[in-house]
């Protein structure tokens, strides 16, 4: 099996399992915590991990402060988006993801390369 | 403010729509993989934190809200906006948690044992989500 299927495998069932839980609890702003659960990056890092070792998995987690401060800003834009205009959540969600990879590789070119 | 578990709410959930968590969780996972490949740890960890599960999350939870309100003959355009955006609140507070998830990974994961820190690192983004939830919710009612 290749390593893309079994990272495929992996991510989809953390990333359900993070999903499930998150459908379950109460209320929506608690279960909203699992929106940013670090499910992708569990199941990348534990390939990561046994693939290339733990210094390459450390850069990763380094640059990931910057994909997660990227997160939020996006995470808040939505919440305000769907609050104050008309606009469905999967328009508002779609449209923010430009402003997450903006702010990602702004942080990126700055402070990482 | 209690914390509970509402399991008929997995009921309500759609066959399909766990299979797009699946493939969308699984297609991230598997692309984040080549893009370190092509360009390197330094650019593929910054999708290690990108809104994979996020945009089917909040688009799932306007949508129960919104048909739980047409079922008593109402609109309920505006209470499933307005439950998607408290929704995607949580998740910027979430993101806090992620914050925190990566630094601990980063900062211990080259001198300890890897699984164990990874099992601290989730702990400790429930810690620092759940608190900041607790926090907003205490002292920033709407």
């Amino acid at each position: 099996m290749s390593e893309s299927l079994i990272r495929f495998v992996i991510g989809g069932t953390l990333v359900s399992a993070f999903a499930v839980l998150g459908d379950v609890l109460k209320p929506k702003s608690f279960s909203g915590l699992f929106g940013a659960a670090p499910s992708v990056a569990l199941a990348t890092l534990v390939l990561t991990i046994i693939y290339r070792g733990p210094n390459y998995s450390s850069v990763e987690a380094r640059s990931m402060i910057a994909g997660a401060i990227a997160f939020f800003a996006y995470a808040c834009c939505v919440s305000h988006a769907l609050m104050r205009y008309r606009i469905h959540a999967a328009v508002a969600a779609g449209l923010f993801i430009l402003l997450w990879l903006g702010i990602s590789l702004s942080l990126w070119a700055v402070y990482l390369r | 403010m209690t914390i509970g578990i509402n399991l008929s709410a997995v009921k309500k959930t759609k066959w399909y729509e766990f299979a797009i968590r699946f493939l969308m969780g699984g297609l991230i996972t598997a692309l984040i993989g080549i893009i370190a490949k092509e360009c390197g740890p330094n650019v593929g960890g910054l999708f290690l934190a990108f809104p994979s599960i996020f945009p089917a999350a909040v688009t799932l939870v306007e949508d129960h809200q919104r048909k739980k309100k047409q079922r008593v003959g109402l609109k309920g355009e505006k209470r499933g906006r307005e439950a998607a955006s408290l929704d995607a609140a949580g998740a910027a507070i979430g993101s806090l948690g992620l914050l925190a998830f990566a630094t601990v990974v980063w900062r211990l994961l080259p001198d300890r044992n890897h699984w164990e820190v990874l099992a601290f690192a989730t702990v400790v983004w429930i810690a620092v989500s759940g608190s900041f939830w607790w926090l907003h919710k205490r002292y920033c009612r709407r």
